[in-house]
């Protein structure tokens, strides 16, 4: 549980100093742009038609759209969050995959089981590497891993008994607060009512106690699981219990949304955050325990790092609670602080807008000395990047930082509003694919909506610089002439590879060692395999440290063995 | 870690907690690597096939290249069939494999898609190229375990290539031909086995073969298909052998009858040669079908028994627990017995009474907690009750050995957070000193951090 704490003193020397006027008028709403194509890159049109090249006709048709020439300044329309053309091996994975692994998961005390057959259970256990500082005498599953293992007994005759017995002897056993359950490919189509059991359950042992529609068919991705996990999230958690006055003091209350604490990211923001003198009530997912969810309608502002996966939820507190959203990036120094000044703007308290300055002045003045000795190392070497649904777009920031140019970027599962930006979002077709995921109709509640921040109020952050409720996407933030490519194929990753020679590449396991056996570094940014914290300020002089040991390990030298080296000329 | 693990051990019907086994699926990938030019199709939902390419690559630290019918709720409603064919054009198309070895998911197998039955629509629709192969094996991820993948795919490239012999007197024989199946174990290991099998003069066909597939080089270059992996014309030459030796019950058996069943080629199911007995009767066999025993395979035999000479005082009456894939436990269970320890606690997540029946043979009046189908918390309940001096099983283990503070080797699948296993064998005399070298490690190491002052020893 995060106490709040009074925060910690900062020189009043450098309080006073802040021109808080200035810091009020800088423009918070223009996307940065991003660092220009190097010299002597491919013809990005020819290139395009090359990719596609090896496809059948038809699927030529399809991938075409999905790979754009960006211009930042009349952004390209491209295909995104449609189905995946079998057989090109892909890298992305299913709705269950978006809803346990990736929301879920990283909730310490929420009991977890996973109805199915073993496999599901198994392969999320662990491997995303949610890191929770859990104290000895709470309740932490990270660890383990329940499932009912279904088997051919249940799949014929059904396996609604066996889940209703192994949640039972969960209790049992465990005793937790609450038990979330999540449905695999087969309990849908055998009919399992995982709602129905989960209610009689809850009703017999007196915990909450609900289920996940989460079959790995349904949707095109993860995608379909991350807006199914923030409904039942939404619906049977948000709002179940209310904030002790006593941890209502400061107003500056925020939940962090999207923050998952893979290698120990939502530490670092937490750290920051406290520095700050701004109270997290709850993180979506990261280092969270489930009441810490269950009182997050009382902050006063929801932060988004990851829009992909929790834009929903932003939505629906807003619709039911009235709690504004803000778009933030603590991935890269320079939009760790941009980031910091949009809450202080938000809001607009004199003293916190002086304490965020102090503070970004003093952890830049730790940070600048690396940057400035990584940056003439790496300064101009060029990175692609393929993941995820935010980070191939938040890790730009970071490589800028050192003068590291994206040429091409994409993401796995995102949508087109992730690429183009919020203002795309009411030209989005929605598919029968995405249309069989829940939509749900939020009113505001009538005991507790209140709207922090009336229409006028709104209205003034945004014409003083400060965009609410926003995204800019992507394509804004890349140069003009880059490639982006949406739910890229191994193909065309090793074909962009061998043309663009990029330093890094920047993508998930399944590539990896593809990359490196081509002789360039990969840096893994699904789960980051080992390393961590990249996010906030000391995560990324950790990044920098990372990229330039990456991209100058003397190994690389010793591919060629010397007898096969051609002689200097 | 893992504090919630009560001493006290109830029964559970229904829930499996931390479990010491997996999906057939990600076997039947594996073995499919296994095949030279080959590549394995997942046949359901996109998450199956990035789940089991991630695992296997976090193991090999190696490229593992998939491709899936990527299912939406379309496909699990009306049938995958269009996703297969499609599937099948774009791989064929973009990838040129000579071989695609299908495997169903639970997904596809509930909604039962008939596999043989769209691969001649694709024949029909000329979707596969001349002279290539669509293979398949039904791998229902609710039936056994990732072993039982494995061997289900090592059966299929038996029955779709081994040409069929009519009766056994119209066989063609080669009397140096040998046939194995290794198992669901390390590319190190297949490696070794040829080189212990070819030692005897014996001409060999493994199958599958993931060395040269997932232990690859570096040199700069990503080859798609590397040089490894069984031929499609060996394994069309199955019949030849003089026998097809099966190196465990679990994961091979079932591919050797099956070459037994088409071309009328005696099997030999044996232990997987992990260990000094087990490598002994893998060695006897190849005298018996044809080897010669060189002096060479002597002395490696003569080193690893004078390593236990040397080491025994360490190894005696220490107790073991072990866990892992049957194949694996049952020869490491007999390997800890002929090293003096005693494995108190032996268990795998895999189905099959006949695990404990071999269990039970091996330790006799000193069996302890054997248990198939079991899991890792029943594991870790068992080491509260009855504590052990060294853990031996995946990497899953680490935990229960950070949490009840005991040395840990890890052997096995998957190995996810050391290197070595993919590149340097378990099994054979070799495998069995460079193991027993890595326990002996681990018990003094810890020998030398709990030991007072002046009982830490230079020499020992």
């Amino acid at each position: 549980m995060k106490t709040p704490e009074a925060a910690p003193e900062l020189p009043a020397k450098a309080l006073a100093a802040v021109d808080v006027e200035a810091i009020s008028a800088l423009d918070l709403s223009r996307p940065d742009a991003g660092l220009a194509m190097p010299s002597g890159s491919p013809d990005p049109d020819g290139l395009v038609r090359d990719l596609v090249s090896f496809y059948p006709p038809r699927v030529q048709r399809k991938r075409s759209r999905h790979i754009k020439v960006n211009d930042p300044h009349e952004i390209p329309k491209i295909e995104a969050n449609v189905r995946t053309a079998p057989g090109i091996i892909t890298q992305r994975g299913c709705c269950y995959a978006g809803c346990k692994g990736v929301v879920l998961g990283p909730i310490t005390d929420v009991l977890q089981i996973v109805h199915g057959p073993v496999g599901c259970s198994y392969y999320a256990w662990m491997t995303r590497r949610n890191q929770a500082d859990v104290p000895d005498d709470a309740q932490n599953f990270l660890n383990y891993a329940f499932t009912t293992d279904m088997t051919e007994n249940e799949i014929i005759f059904g396996g609604e008994k066996k889940l209703a017995q192994a949640i039972r002897e969960a209790y049992e056993i465990f005793h937790p607060k609450a038990i979330a359950v999540f449905s695999t490919c087969p309990v849908g189509l055998i009919g399992d009512d995982v709602h129905a059991v989960a209610r009689e359950m809850k009703a017999e042992l007196g915990i909450n106690i609900f289920g996940f529609s989460c079959e790995g068919y349904k949707g095109v991705s993860q995608s379909a699981g991350h807006h199914i996990a923030n409904n039942g999230l939404f619906a049977n958690v948000v709002g179940t219990e209310e904030l002790p006055a006593s941890m209502k003091t400061n107003p500056f209350r925020v939940n962090m949304l999207g923050e998952y604490n893979i290698g120990g990211d939502a530490f670092e923001i937490e750290r920051i955050l406290a520095r700050c003198g701004i109270q997290l009530i709850s993180t979506f997912s990261g280092n969270v325990q489930y009441s810490e969810i269950a009182r997050s309608a009382d902050a006063n502002l929801n932060l988004i790092q990851c829009h992909r996966s929790i834009n929903y939820m932003a939505e629906m507190m807003e619709s039911k609670f009235g709690i504004p959203w803000l778009k933030v990036n603590f991935i890269g120094a320079d939009s760790t602080a941009k980031s910091l000044r949009k809450i202080g703007r938000y809001f607009g308290d004199e003293d916190l807008i002086a304490r965020i300055e102090v503070v970004i002045a003093q952890e830049m003045g730790e940070l600048e000395p690396v940057r400035t000795d990584v940056r003439t190392r790496t300064n101009g070497r060029s990175v692609m990047m393929y993941v995820g649904g935010s980070r191939a777009h938040h890790y730009q920031a970071l490589f800028s930082d050192i003068g590291m140019p994206t040429v091409s970027a994409g993401y796995e599962f995102a949508h087109r509003d992730d690429y183009e930006g919020s203002r795309v979002l009411d030209s989005i077709t929605i598919d029968a694919d995405s249309r069989n995921i829940e939509e749900l109709t939020i009113t505001p509640d009538p005991e507790r909506f209140a709207p922090r921040k009336t229409e006028e109020e709104l209205a003034a952050l945004e014409a003083g610089g400060l965009k609410m409720h926003n995204y800019d996407g992507m394509m804004p933030e890349m140069a003009k002439g880059s490639i982006v490519v949406d739910d890229i194929s191994h193909a065309e990753l090793e074909h962009l590879i061998k043309v663009y020679k990029p330093a890094v590449v920047c993508s998930g396991i399944k590539d990896k060692y593809v990359i490196e056996k081509m002789g360039v570094p990969c840096k893994q940014l699904h789960n980051y395999d080992y390393g961590g914290p990249y996010a906030g300020f000391k995560g990324a002089i950790n990044f920098y440290i990372e990229i330039d040991r990456m991209v100058n390990a003397e190994v690389w030298r010793l591919i060629t063995p010397p007898w096969a080296a051609k002689k200097p000329a | 870690m893992l504090n919630h693990t009560p001493t006290e051990i109830a029964e559970r019907s229904a829930l499996r907690i931390n479990p010491a086994k997996t999906c057939q699926p990600i076997g039947a990938m594996y073995a499919a690597l296994g095949i030279h030019r080959c590549l394995p199709y997942s046949h359901g939902s996109q998450g199956c096939c990035s789940y089991h390419r991630s695992h296997l690559t976090r193991h090999f630290k190696e490229p593992v290249m998939a491709a899936t019918s990527a299912f939406t709720e379309g496909a699990s409603v009306f049938g995958g069939q269009p996703n297969l064919l499609e599937g099948l054009k774009t791989v064929f198309t973009t990838y040129s494999p000579d071989v695609v070895a299908v495997h169903t998911t639970c997904l596809s197998e509930t909604i039962g898609d008939d596999i043989p039955q769209i691969v001649g629509e694709a024949k029909r629709q000329e979707i596969i190229p001349e002279g290539k192969y669509v293979i398949h094996a039904n791998t229902p991820s609710y039936v056994g375990s990732h072993v039982v993948g494995f061997a289900n795919m090592c059966t299929s490239m038996a029955t779709y290539f081994a040409k069929e012999v009519k009766s056994p007197r119209r066989r063609t024989t080669d009397k140096h031909q040998i046939n194995i199946v290794p198992g669901f174990v390390d590319p190190s290991d297949m490696r070794e086995l040829r080189r212990l099998a070819e030692a005897t003069g014996l001409k060999v066909t493994m199958f599958p073969d993931t060395s040269g597939v997932v232990d690859t080089p570096q040199t700069g270059k990503h080859i798609f298909y590397p040089e490894g992996g069984t031929t499609v014309t060996e394994l069309q030459n199955l019949g030849r052998g003089v026998a097809t030796m099966a190196l465990g019950w679990w994961a091979s058996r079932d591919a050797a009858i099956e070459v037994e069943k088409k071309a009328y080629v005696p099997r030999e199911i044996l232990d997987l040669p992990i260990g000094i007995g087990a490598t002994d009767r893998f060695l006897k066999i190849l005298k018996f079908r044809g080897g010669e025993i060189t002096k060479e395979l002597e002395r490696e035999r003569g080193q690893l028994v004078d390593l236990i000479v040397d080491t025994q005082q360490h190894f005696h009456g220490k107790k073991v627990a072990i866990f892992g894939d049957p194949d694996h436990v049952l020869a490491l269970t007999e390997f800890c017995r002929d090293l003096g320890m005693v494995p108190v606690h032996v268990l795998t997540g895999t189905p099959g009474k006949r695990f404990g029946e071999e269990a039970n043979r091996i330790l006799g009046a000193k069996a302890g907690n054997i248990k198939f189908e079991g899991d890792l918390f029943t594991m870790h309940q068992w080491i509260k009750n009855e504590p052990v001096d060294l853990l031996l099983g995946n990497t899953y283990g680490k935990h229960i050995a950070r949490a009840q503070d005991i040395p840990f080797v890890r052997v096995g699948w998957p190995i996810l957070d050391r290197v070595g296993h993919s590149l340097m064998p378990t099994v054979g005399y070799a495998g069995a000193i460079r193991l027993a070298s890595r326990m002996l490690d681990a018990l003094l190491d810890r020998r030398d951090r709990d030991a007072p002052e002046h009982q830490f020893e230079l020499v020992l």
